[in-house]
């Protein structure tokens, strides 16, 4: 029988901070054996060696910020028979997404001396905002046991397998102690998508999101015990508004508290 | 007049996206610019109206290579504002996790971003074809210090334990015995790596660099020292705004930062050795010198073997804080806040990272100001590249090209950090 094609691999960055697509080189476990399952065609982080598209999956990091790359997800998606966006900036838009809520010439003329160099959108948006995505993997950074999951589901023909619950019933397995309940530490877990493994609740402090919102989260029922907790309009607004603020549920739930 | 055009899209093994354009006009380099099209994120603006309690989470996420710098140039300043030292067992663990990161992000570069460029392969993936044991040995090696991240700040990326004033959870000692057994193994790792690093072919190219690095009283400087350079510099991390200045230019969404009256600068692994040597451990020292360092580097392409001692000395000295630990009573130290500025300065894998904050009486930011090492070394890569190409102008385009990239990579940029970079466009002008 001959030896099937591998499948070609390519990985993508737009706006993001490299740490998705690290994930992949921080399998050091497994990096070899992916290299050997799939030809790794076009991810620059890691090679010098560009092999030319068609790609048969494609991982996306990073959201939509400029004018040239919201032309270049076009051409990715074109070139790639599955498009999966890894991490919160490219299923979400990511921490740059703050911009959204804001005005961003004010933004460029605090960082830029001379604004006028800088070409840059008013928004920072999700990949799906633009093209259609197959799967969306979440998490700021994804989980690399996730990613292992996802590469190996698209090579299996068959669809990952990521929980959707939130981030709660990852704790009860834990066996952690709800920091809510036990010691009144506000906890973003009962709205937040599982896939981190409960890592906060477990290090004695509140989930801050950084996977977004899950399926069907009811955030205003956990505002009111936020408020209880004594959070205020500014830090409820805070707390939505982070790694995933341009989610939806999470951006309504922020809007509720502008002043 | 003669001209030649070459031009490099999307310059690979760095981290983030950029390009370079080198003029060449009459056999003679005429300008070499490094351009930066990472698209800028705006962290500076988007800090403003958050808590401070934020500032280590949000910061992280401006790279994902070296997220721990961040978080520990973000507490220190907000630290300094509040009047709150942190000191024992918190401080030392902090100094432990740095170590994993240094192990970490200079063992990513050494194997899987530099050293395919002195053995010729595209990169580390090609390179384990033939060389198998050497890039298992380089994965197992960054695995240890992600292995200490992990512990201690819960993932390898963005870790979630750091805060200011400490850590939400402080691990028990027998947690950090498992680490030690893997460390041990690393140091020796690490021993090989700089033996292997040394052997490979370098170029004759010395640089009169002025090295700017953080000094410290008895330690080889990761958190805490005064900002110190080889041409007599010596002040507190709150001068830094005095003597140094950010400025920007039309290619590149990174500014660029330089000595105020002054010139290019270096900061980095050959900054940080070549400013302190007398601070590295004696197997450290010992290993530098079998691999035929002096006490000071100015040859970039030598950088892999220096960042390689820096990777045995951090397994040296993360053995050393896990041996030495104690637990402490409390995870952070009392932290209230006041209306102030902070300054901090540490030492990230890729060289100094400077944060200042202006904090409300609430602790809400009120400004900030962030510069890191990739902004800081942009006009000395330049000026790297306008320096070495010139010797190299007989070499075919893609010979010439790939040389470039690779001094490019001497420094390790990470572009990602530097926007707040690279295709190469070669124009050999008529």
């Amino acid at each position: 029988m001959p030896k099937p094609r591998r499948l070609k691999l390519a990985v993508w960055k737009f706006a993001s901070c490299d740490g998705c697509q690290l994930s992949l080189l921080d399998c050091e476990d497994e990096l070899l054996a992916v290299a050997d399952a799939v030809e790794i065609a076009h991810f620059l982080e890691a090679t010098r060696a560009r092999v030319n598209g068609p790609y048969d999956l494609s991982l996306v990091e990073g959201s939509i910020t400029t004018p040239h790359d919201a032309e270049r997800i076009q051409q990715v998606r074109r070139s790639s028979r599955f498009l999966v966006t890894i991490g919160a900036c490219a299923t979400a838009g990511g921490i740059q997404a703050l911009r959204n809520f804001a005005d961003v010439r004010e933004y460029l003329s605090v960082v830029y001396a001379r604004p006028d160099y800088i070409n840059t959108l008013a928004t920072s948006t999700a990949i799906a905002d633009h093209v259609t995505v197959d799967f969306e993997l979440r998490g700021c950074p994804i989980n690399k046991r996730q990613l292992l999951e996802v590469v190996s589901a698209f090579l299996a023909g068959r669809r990952p397998v990521t929980p959707p619950h939130s981030v709660c019933v990852e704790c009860k397995l834990a066996g952690n102690v709800c920091v809510m309940v036990a010691h009144g530490t506000p906890c973003l877990g009962p709205a937040t998508h599982a896939g981190c493994g409960a890592l906060c609740p477990t290090f004695h402090r509140g989930c801050y999101g950084c996977y977004g919102p899950m399926e069907t989260p009811n955030a205003s029922s956990l505002t009111n015990w936020l408020h209880k907790l004594g959070m205020d309009d500014r830090a409820l607004q805070r707390i939505y508004r982070t790694f995933n603020a341009n989610a939806q549920a999470f951006r309504e739930e922020s809007e509720k508290h502008d002043p | 007049m003669t001209r030649r055009t070459i031009k490099v899209e999307g310059l690979a093994r760095v981290e983030g996206e950029g390009a370079l354009k080198v003029v060449v006009r009459d056999g003679a380099v005429e300008t070499a610019e490094l351009k930066i099209f990472e698209p800028p994120r705006f962290f500076e603006a988007l800090l403003r109206g958050r808590a401070y309690s934020e500032a280590p989470d949000i910061t992280a996420r401006i790279c994902g290579i070296c997220p721990v710098a961040y978080q520990m140039s973000a507490v220190h300043a907000i630290e300094n504002a509040f009047g709150v030292t942190v000191t024992g067992p918190l401080r030392d663990l902090r100094r432990l996790l740095y170590c994993g990161e240094w192990i970490e992000s200079h063992t990513l570069h050494i194997y899987m971003l530099h050293a395919p460029d002195f053995l010729g392969y595209e990169g580390a993936i090609e390179m384990a074809r033939d060389h198998p044991k050497i890039v298992r040995r380089g994965l197992e090696l960054k695995k240890a210090g992600n292995a200490v991240v992990s512990l201690l700040g819960g993932r390898e990326i963005h870790p979630i334990n750091v805060r200011v004033g400490g850590f939400y959870r402080t691990p028990r000692r027998r947690e950090l015995q498992p680490l030690a057994d893997q460390l041990k193994w690393a140091r020796d790792a690490a021993l090989e790596t700089v033996q292997w690093a040394a052997g490979f072919d370098f170029p004759e190219c010395e640089r009169d660099y002025e090295f700017v690095s953080l000094r410290h009283g008895d330690e080889y400087p990761f958190n805490e020292g005064r900002i110190v350079s080889s041409r007599g510099l010596d002040i507190a991390p709150s001068q830094y705004d005095e003597y140094f200045e950010e400025t920007q230019v039309e290619r590149s969404t990174a500014l660029h930062a330089r000595l105020r009256g002054g010139g290019p600068y270096l900061v980095g692994p050959l900054a940080r050795y070549s400013l302190n040597f007398d601070r590295l451990s004696p197997l450290a020292q010992g290993a530098a010198r079998e691999a035929g360092l002096g006490i000071t580097c100015t040859n970039p392409y030598r950088s892999i073997v220096v960042r390689a001692v820096e990777v045995l000395y951090a397994c040296d000295e993360a053995l050393n804080i896990i041996n030495a630990y104690e637990e402490p009573e409390r995870p952070a130290a009392t932290v209230q806040p006041r209306a102030g500025i902070g300054y901090g300065a540490t030492e990230a894998p890729r060289g100094l990272l400077y944060h200042r904050y202006r904090l409300e009486a609430d602790g809400t930011i009120a400004e900030a100001n962030i510069v890191p090492p990739t902004s800081q070394n942009q006009a000395s890569i330049e000026e790297d590249l306008r320096r070495f190409i010139g010797s190299w102008l007989d070499l075919p385009d893609e010979s010439l090209r790939h040389r470039c990239e690779q001094t490019v990579r001497n420094h390790d940029p990470c572009i990602s950090c530097a926007t707040h970079f690279l295709r190469l466009e070669l124009d050999r002008a008529q």
